[in-house]
């Protein structure tokens, strides 16, 4: 595994940012941009669930129009997440911070893109039962912890 | 001002963030992910009024409902943004970036107020237009470009690039920045 890390660090991706005064930064900035997109994209449809969000479309209407955004924000964050890594691939390896964030955001996309996209093409009605309250608090408390983690792996 | 600020720094409770282990990371992190409620918010709300989100649901559903959440990330935000200003006055007040920032605040803080007081006030001709008039249009415009250059530049406040204590400096940038050069 370190290997994999080791080589990940030497790419020319990788070089090129660690060379660069301002690369770092710059990417870092689009990063956070991007993820207050999600953060929107995200919360304009969970907050619909738990009923204290839009209340006169339904939260299948809601996430339908949310989805070009929401998938907006996570290409946003991959493909400066990614550059970002592989400037400090080896520190990540070091890194709890850097491993709650992976496993963190692998289940909460699955769970984005398979209950919880399911569960919001189904939910064509006006009220929302305990079922889609839960979904979103679990929507949102992941993402969360995959954001605190993420801000965390600057910290230690 | 500048005495005001270095009267802050002489405080023992700005020491004691600033050097505290978890306290200072915290209030930084909290103010980090407010973003997702407070400028996350705000997109939505913006994306709605520029016609290219939410275009099926009345604008006033969507104001009504969502900047209540805006309003309490902005309280957040204004808080912890405070703490960190206090934790290390000298040097953010110095800051290039930073007083970039207040700018765009200051803008965006008006074109608020300009859409609350003005665009909003005929908003009852235009509420389920998938695309609100231009006013509105124009106004979500300069709010989405604002807050993204106060997003970036506040990660920047980060970089000592233009920091007083890094001479020589371009006399534009150390004038900007207000240093007190010896």
């Amino acid at each position: 595994m370190f290997e994999v890390f080791d080589w990940l660090e030497m790419t020319w991706i990788g070089q090129t940012i660690r060379e660069s005064l301002w690369l770092f930064p710059v990417i870092e900035a689009v990063h956070l941009l991007a993820l207050a997109v999600l953060g929107g994209a995200v919360l304009i449809v969970d907050l619909r669930l738990l009923g204290v969000g839009i209340q006169t479309s339904t939260p299948a209407e809601v996430a339908q129009r949310a989805q070009p955004i929401l998938i907006l924000g996570i290409v946003g964050l991959l493909s400066t997440g990614i550059p970002l890594f592989l400037s400090e691939a080896i520190k990540c390896y070091y890194n709890q911070s850097f491993w709650v964030k992976m496993i963190g955001l692998s289940l909460i996309l699955l769970f984005t893109f398979t209950w919880r996209k399911r569960y919001l093409s189904s939910a064509t009605s006006l009220t929302v039962e305990n079922l889609g309250k839960m979904t979103a608090a679990v929507s949102m408390g992941m993402w969360f912890l995959v954001a605190a983690a993420g801000r965390w792996i600057g910290f230690s | 001002m500048r005495e005001f600020i270095l009267w802050l720094d002489t405080h023992e409770w700005s020491t004691a963030i600033h050097e505290s282990f978890f306290v200072y990371p915290i209030i930084e992190s909290t103010h980090v992910l407010t973003l997702c409620l407070f400028v996350g918010t705000l997109i939505m709300v913006d994306l709605r009024l520029l016609g290219l989100g939410l275009v099926n649901t009345p604008v006033s559903e969507v104001t009504r409902r969502v900047l209540p959440w805006t309003l309490i990330g902005a309280v957040i935000m204004f808080v912890t943004g405070l703490l960190l200003f206090y934790a290390i006055p000298e040097r953010t007040y110095h800051s290039l970036w930073f007083r970039i920032k207040v700018v765009m605040l200051i803008v965006a803080g008006i074109n608020a107020l300009y859409f609350h007081y003005r665009v909003h006030r005929n908003q009852s001709f235009w509420d389920n237009a998938p695309k609100p008039p231009l006013n509105a249009r124009v106004s979500a415009a300069v709010s989405l470009t604002m807050w993204a250059g106060v997003i970036v530049t506040g990660r920047m406040i980060a970089y000592n690039w233009f920091d007083c204590d890094r001479q020589p400096q371009p006399e534009f940038i150390n004038w900007a920045a207000g240093c007190v050069l010896v």
